[in-house]
């Protein structure tokens, strides 16, 4: 990547430089301050009960069904195969080899313990963070969708379809989301689920709420940004593109939606960057996304500190990442 | 070719205006016809009525090649297909190439293959003198370039009559030439050309037939001997006066 310095420095570099050691004095002080601040209340830090909450091994044990005596204990590779035989009938066990904790000859009871061995397992804050990415990505993918059509039907000539998407765009934009939130879990949530179940079916999960609440807040402001990305563009590209004999549709896929495309893209990823920072706000329906993960952890945990700056931290590694990618996209689409 | 009949146009908004009033006229196949008038006398919305980028008023008639575009049931996308039309200010896709300009039309609207639509977008080039520029982007060539790669993208439809809307008033002057000169060529091609344009000489050497419009009505049609030398009517000396 080529940068370019768009300004130019007045300073001399002593002078800029010890500005830039101020700068870093600042942030210095600031963490120096929370922790001095932190051992003034004698927080006990514990960040060593972090890593715990993504990945953890657990033991799993392997127990017998049935009683009785071990005829035979075969290990084969990294397998051990036991069988066990009583009067009426017999049966064999494949385990993992690693912890094998009867020997041919042993009587066994009922639930006794033949092996164990531990497996990784995903934390309760791998799995909020999945989660918070599957509510993401769903609510930017149907988001997108909804804005589209919410911005070729705001700039529509029909009023049904126009008055449509600015009374949707209002009335999303006007209240808060999490009004909107409980709205769709408690009170669309309660009817859907309850007709579903009187037909007996399956109840929708909560998180499915709330990727809808999501992608319908997001979908109100794309839809206005798409109106403005497309409506920036001159109408002599429409006149032109339609005078040549192309449909609507023909002039809206060659025509306009490249180029409004380019000039959506930045403010589209504030509007995502911002859809992903909300998604915390699930928690409160039982969604349980990295916030909710992060608490449930500092109820048992007792750490908060370290597991909200683990929380934060984590955000702003997601808002990042999808920062670089769009601007990664805009480099692509750049023209000449 | 083209049969305007009894055609008004009314403007709502800001507020309601006439722009044309009941106007015919008749454009044989081959005839070039050059509109003037002072400005706001309707002649662009004229133009631009004649392939429907501006609706006209319901009981008038155009009629492209015995096609009625304003009948609800015409397909106006095949008739457009048939009518080039060159802008003002040009209206290039600035997202796409020059030779992507060219093409894009021919294998979208044509359904020509990629190959096709190619070497016609090369020929026409050519034929506007600037082959050199077919993978620039539009942003990067002159006012000039632009409007001929624009006049190339509406030839390579083989439209059966091209419309010009003021094709060389937003250029700089030493650049009206090489945009008259590829227009004089397609006259003396046999093409049908409807051209609004303040550029009297052009309207004196190239125009068969000369339209003169005042206030959305035709004052005067007659050819351009008449029509600079002697006019009938004292509205169109008022304007020869004041131009020329």
């Amino acid at each position: 990547m080529k940068t370019t310095a768009n300004t130019r420095r007045s300073m001399p570099p002593w002078k800029y430089n010890l500005w830039v050691g101020v700068f870093f004095l600042i942030l210095f002080s600031v963490v120096l301050l929370v922790y001095i601040a932190t051992i003034r209340i004698e927080y006990t830090w514990g960040w060593y009960k972090v890593p715990s909450t993504f990945f953890n091994r657990e033991t799993i044990e392997i127990s017998s069904d049935i009683d009785g005596k071990v005829v035979q204990v075969t290990r084969k590779n990294a397998e051990a195969v036991i069988t066990i035989k009583n009067e009426t009938e017999s049966k064999s066990y494949t385990v993992p080899a690693e912890d094998v904790r009867v020997n041919e000859n042993d009587l066994i009871y009922y639930g006794d313990t033949l092996a164990t061995y531990s497996e990784w397992r995903a934390g309760i804050m791998l799995q909020g963070l999945w989660i918070t990415l599957k509510c993401s990505i769903f609510a930017i993918i149907f988001g997108i969708i909804i804005g589209v059509i919410g911005g070729i039907a705001r700039i529509s000539d029909n009023p049904a379809l126009k008055w449509s998407a600015i009374s949707y765009v209002e009335l999303i934009r006007g209240s808060p989301l999490l009004v909107q939130i409980f709205i769709w879990y408690f009170v669309l949530g309660t009817m859907v689920n309850q007709i579903l179940t009187s037909y007996g079916m399956a109840e929708i999960p909560s998180l499915w709420y709330g990727v809808a609440s999501l992608a319908c807040f997001t979908g109100a402001y794309v839809t206005e940004i798409v109106r403005a990305g497309i409506q920036s563009i001159h109408r002599g590209q429409t006149e032109a593109a339609r005078s040549l004999g192309m449909s609507y549709g023909q002039c809206m896929r060659y025509v306009i939606l490249p180029q409004a495309m380019r000039r959506i893209l930045p403010p589209l990823a504030g509007q995502f960057i911002s859809l992903i920072k909300d998604s915390s706000l699930l928690g409160i329906i039982a969604v349980r996304e990295l916030l909710k993960a992060s608490r449930e952890v500092v109820t048992t945990q007792l750490n908060p500190f370290e597991m909200y700056f683990t929380a934060a931290a984590l955000y702003l590694v997601i808002t990042f990442a999808l920062s670089m990618f769009v601007q990664y996209l805009e480099r692509k689409t750049a023209t000449s | 070719m083209i049969e305007v009949r009894n055609v008004s146009k009314t403007f709502y908004v800001p507020h309601k205006v006439k722009a044309l009033v009941d106007v015919s006229t008749e454009i044989a196949a081959g005839e070039v016809v050059v509109v003037i008038g002072p400005s706001g006398s309707g002649k662009s919305t004229f133009l631009r009525c004649l392939n429907h980028l501006e609706t006209a008023d319901a009981g008038g008639h155009i009629l492209i090649e015995g096609i009625d575009i304003l009948d609800p049931k015409t397909n106006i996308n095949k008739v457009r297909a048939e009518v080039g039309m060159v802008f003002q200010s040009f209206n290039l896709f600035p997202h796409k190439s020059v030779l992507e300009n060219i093409t894009l039309a021919q294998t979208v609207v044509r359904k020509r293959p990629k190959e096709e639509a190619h070497a016609k977008a090369m020929s026409l080039l050519e034929k506007v003198g600037i082959t050199d520029k077919a993978d620039a982007f539009p942003d990067n060539l002159s006012g000039g370039q632009q409007q001929r790669v624009a006049i190339a993208r509406a030839l390579a439809m083989d439209p059966k009559v091209m419309l010009f809307d003021e094709p060389t008033s937003a250029l700089d002057p030493e650049m009206i030439g090489e945009v008259l000169d590829v227009m004089k060529t397609l006259a003396q091609e046999g093409m049908t050309m409807v051209c609004v344009t303040h550029e009297m000489g052009f309207a004196r050497e190239v125009a068969e037939r000369v339209i003169f419009m005042d206030e959305g009505a035709i004052v005067e049609v007659g050819t351009p001997e008449h029509f600079f030398t002697n006019p009938d009517h004292d509205r169109t000396k008022l304007f020869l006066s004041q131009i020329l």
